[in-house]
């Protein structure tokens, strides 16, 4: 048998993503966003979480993908990057999944754009492909970006 | 022998060796100085009876020998010299290299100070330094030494111990027959071998020896540093916590809540203030190494140097005086080591052969200021631009371009070191950006003025304390923004009625006139890209609030939507991710659990225009930096005169910037005027008074007007007499002294003056006004006016 990794799954318009769970730090209720004024778009503010300030990075515009739609409440997922936490915004938190190298394909060749370069790869589920995330690149917001705005 | 003892004996020993760099060089330059000599003298020896004491043979070896070599100079049978002085300072650093081995690994460690050792005894000796044979144990009775017990001054350990009652006077008087009999051993081994008192006593004795100098020591304690930071931690949560019982209290009438509050807010803000305090060190304490290090570079360079101190008892917190010590020493050793010259070069140079480094330090605004200065060789600006464009910093063009005072900034860039030759103390072009890197982590900023020839000064802000600063909370279409205490001003409230006349415009920059001084303006929701929540409808677009802020010397004016109360913050940086945004300079989590963004002042104002990243900042800087003397100074409008030339005008004689379309200019007679606030305000163009004076009066006719689409006008006021002078473009407003003055070279002008570093001509308006003759304009202003 080989080795078998751990996820923490959510969904981002339907699909289906995954992050390494030893990176995940926690996955938390919404929480008061301060918006930051000339950031970024994709940086939709600051979160108090227990006297730490973590920045929320909306994982749908991140990933080019289309607004979300009011009445979504979109849930955060705490994540470790080398220097900080971030808290990346997805609509809706699944399974804890494990899985095994034997179904991770690298990233499809169908895929494009932004969701391209910030996947690691695919998993093939049962029911459902998971796409597994690289939180770094997910939480990276280029530089050009901050300045000036 | 516990943990604990070692632990004491090497604070303390720490401190007696700080005290020692310091007394020897004091000693240097006053080697009759018996009382400094004797305390020298006590230091060495108790720091080589308590390690003998405590079994650490090297090193009372090495402090046997030192003592020795004082004992004689004590006795008068030897003078202080810069030889015997080095030996000794170089004693002192064997000890602290062999203190720092037992603190990390229990013992001196492997070490050879042979050679040191021979050094000082040959010094003791009166010999020249020569081979001596080996000594191997640590206290031979040959090497003692003439007095190898504490004598003289001071009251000896046998007499104290006696005092405590602990000996009596009998047991003492036989162990000290027993020394001059020839015993090596201390004074206190010898009781305690005897059984006569326990070690601990000796050590009290010992230490209430060395009470003697430092009397202060009975009303103090020694805390960890770690805890000290715990406490400053918890205080933050603290406050924090009490932040939000206050703001639940104020939105309840309920008397109950309303006095326990008020009283935690008072016992909370005295705590804080308590526990600040506990991490306040005098500046001193860095300060009080440097004579040691800058006679080691003078030694080293053959120079003389003075070091002169001012204000060595302002606080800083502890950690900034951690993170301000490397940089600070770094800048002393540049000034001692190329800042003074040798003293041969000196006395060529006019100055006295001794060179003088003074350090400085004062508070300021909330900030403390440090300054090195130097009266040694400053900087040389040709060699400075020659370097940076050799180094490819800069262009050969930007660099001619350069004001001096930008020059000597140069030296903060990194690669960048005007040292001729490497010495071992400076100069291999990494510091002086690691200094302001520094300086800048913590909030601080540091500045460079220099003289080619007479000296060179380092002038450095630093932030009190880090922690936790008063911010003022503001709120900006809808969303909350804390600005920092230390750089708000004031605060001004402009009614809805005196908007429009309160607000002007130059040069399509908006500025407030606040007492007689025109204030530039920005607009917090404009600058962030903020979307209105509301427009004008509510109450509070009635008026206008303006906060006043300083940043770097320039002050602003930043219009807010409301202004809120003060609050203790925290300041948590942004993570690296968002370090790109200038305008805020962190987070803070405020009393109801929300975050909100603290403005980083300065990035705004150059975000917004109203502190120039350009040339005119530096010297408008420079210039106001000076405060003491503004009182001379005077404020001007700087304006570009016709063909380009730099004009100005004392601002106390503008009433009014304006732009007018050319369009509105109409004719009056053989004078152009323009309806100003139900007036007729006659226009003088600049350019024809000054240049074609002759000509129109030659031929009494109307000068022609200008024909760009809109006009720049100085709104003035001489004599009772409104008029508007149309001029080329409007430069700037700035403070100055206008000390340098040369006689105008043509009419108009009274004097010629350096205004900004440049070359400005003051305009002269009775002179302008009656070569415009203006009589008639004046006549149909009257005119208009009684109709």
């Amino acid at each position: 048998m080989a080795q078998t990794q751990q996820f923490c799954t959510f969904y981002l318009d339907k699909n289906l993503f995954g992050i390494e769970l030893l990176k995940v730090q926690e996955v938390i209720q919404p929480l008061d966003l301060t918006e930051v004024p000339l950031a970024r778009p994709v940086v939709r503010g600051l979160m108090n979480l227990r006297g730490q300030i973590v920045m929320g990075i909306d994982l749908r515009r991140q990933l080019e993908f289309p607004e979300r739609p009011p009445g979504i409440v979109p849930m955060n997922v705490v994540v470790h990057t080398a220097q900080e936490s971030v808290s990346l915004l997805v609509d809706e938190i699944g399974d804890v999944v494990e899985v095994g190298e034997e179904t991770f394909e690298p990233p499809p060749e169908t895929l494009q754009g932004k969701v391209r370069s910030a996947i690691l790869g695919v998993h093939k589920l049962d029911k459902q492909l998971m796409h597994v995330l690289d939180t770094e690149r997910a939480c990276a917001i280029e530089d050009r970006a901050a300045d000036n705005g | 022998m516990s943990d604990d003892i070692v632990r004491e004996f090497l604070v303390e020993s720490n401190e007696n060796l700080d005290l020692l760099d310091r007394e020897l060089v004091q000693l240097e330059k006053d080697p009759g100085n018996r009382a400094t000599l004797a305390s020298v003298f006590r230091t060495i020896h108790s720091i080589k009876g308590t390690c003998g004491f405590l079994g650490f043979t090297k090193l009372e070896s090495v402090a046997h020998v030192g003592e020795s070599l004082l004992s004689k100079l004590r006795d008068g049978e030897l003078l202080l010299g810069p030889e015997i002085t080095t030996a000794l300072l170089e004693m002192v650093d064997a000890i602290r290299q062999m203190l720092r081995s037992i603190e990390a690994i229990g013992n001196e460690g492997e070490r050879n100070d042979e050679p040191l050792i021979r050094s000082l005894t040959s010094l003791h000796l009166g010999e020249k330094p020569r081979a001596v044979k080996p000594r191997t144990t640590a206290s031979s009775p040959e090497a003692r030494g003439p007095s190898g017990a504490p004598q003289g001054n001071t009251e000896s350990i046998g007499e104290i111990l006696v005092k405590q009652g602990s000996v009596t006077a009998k047991e003492v008087e036989s162990a000290i027959i027993l020394q001059e009999e020839g015993d090596p051993r201390h004074l206190g081994e010898i009781l305690v071998e005897q059984g006569s008192v326990k070690p601990r006593q000796v050590l009290e004795a010992l230490q209430s020896q060395q009470s003697i100098r430092g009397a202060a020591s009975e009303s103090s304690i020694r805390v960890e540093v770690g805890l000290l930071d715990k406490l400053m931690n918890l205080v933050g949560e603290l406050v924090l916590a009490r932040n939000q019982v206050l703001q639940f209290s104020n939105a309840t009438e309920d008397e109950r809540i309303a006095a326990p509050s008020q009283r935690l807010n008072l016992i909370t803000t005295e705590l804080q203030e308590a526990v600040m305090k506990t991490r306040m060190q005098p500046i001193g304490n860095i300060w009080s190494k440097f004579p040691r290090t800058v006679r080691d570079v003078a030694a080293a360079c053959g120079k003389q140097i003075r070091i002169d101190t001012e204000g060595k008892e302002t606080e800083l917190d502890k950690t900034i005086i951690e993170a301000i010590k490397d940089p600070l020493t770094h800048i002393v050793r540049n000034s001692a080591d190329h800042g003074i010259e040798a003293p041969d070069k000196r006395i060529k140079a006019g100055k006295p052969a001794e060179g003088k480094l003074s350090l400085r330090a004062y508070h300021e605004g909330g900030q403390v200021i440090i300054e090195i200065s130097d009266d040694g060789a400053g900087l040389d600006p040709e060699k400075l631009r020659r370097k940076a464009v050799e180094k490819g910093l800069l262009t050969p063009e930007h660099a001619a371009k350069m004001a001096e005072r930008e020059v000597a900034n140069l030296i903060f860039l990194p690669g960048f070191s005007t040292a001729e030759k490497v010495t071992n103390v400076s100069g291999r072009g990494v510091g002086m950006d690691v200094v302001k890197t520094n300086i800048e982590k913590i909030g601080g900023t540091v500045d460079v003025k220099s003289v080619f020839g007479a000296g060179t000064a380092v002038k450095m802000k630093i932030p009190l304390t880090l922690a936790i600063v008063p911010g003022l909370v503001v709120v900006s279409a809808g969303q909350r923004f804390v600005i920092p205490q230390v750089s708000l001003l004031e605060l001004v409230r402009i009614k809805r009625d005196q908007v429009r006349a309160g607000i002007e415009m130059v040069h399509g920059a908006p500025v407030y006139r606040l007492r007689g001084r025109l204030l530039p303006l920005a607009y917090l929701d404009k600058e962030l890209q903020l979307s209105k929540v509301f427009e004008d409808a509510d109450v509070e677009s009635n008026a206008v609030n303006m906060v006043v802020l300083q940043a770097e010397n320039r002050q602003f004016g930043l219009i807010v939507d409301e202004i809120k109360d003060t609050e203790e913050i925290v300041v948590k940086p942004l993570g690296r991710r968002l370090k790109g945004l200038k305008t805020f300079a962190g987070a803070a989590i405020m009393g109801d659990g929300k975050v909100a963004l603290i403005l980083d002042v300065l990035g705004l104002a150059q975000k917004s225009g109203v502190v120039s990243k350009q040339e005119d900042r530096t010297w408008a800087e420079s210039e106001t930096e000076s405060q003491e003397k503004s009182s001379n100074k005077r404020t001007f409008l700087l304006f570009a005169g016709p063909d380009d030339a730099r004009m100005a005008l004392p601002l106390d004689a503008l009433a009014r910037l304006e732009e007018f379309p050319a369009s509105q200019v109409e004719k009056s007679g053989a004078q152009w005027v323009i309806q100003y606030r139900e007036r007729i305000l006659p226009l003088i163009r600049l350019k024809l008074v000054l240049e074609e004076r002759r000509k129109r009066r030659r031929h009494g006719e109307t000068p022609e007007m200008p024909s760009e689409a809109q006009l720049q006008v100085l709104v003035c006021s001489h004599e009772q007499q409104t008029f508007g002078v149309i001029v080329e473009k409007i430069l700037d407003i700035v403070e100055d002294r206008a000390e340098v003055k040369s006689p105008a070279t043509r009419a108009g002008i009274l004097y010629a003056a350096v205004i900004g570093n440049r070359v400005t001509e003051l305009i002269d308006l009775p002179a302008i006004l009656r070569a415009a003759e203006l009589t008639s304009a004046r006549e149909t202003e009257q005119a208009e006016v009684h109709s």
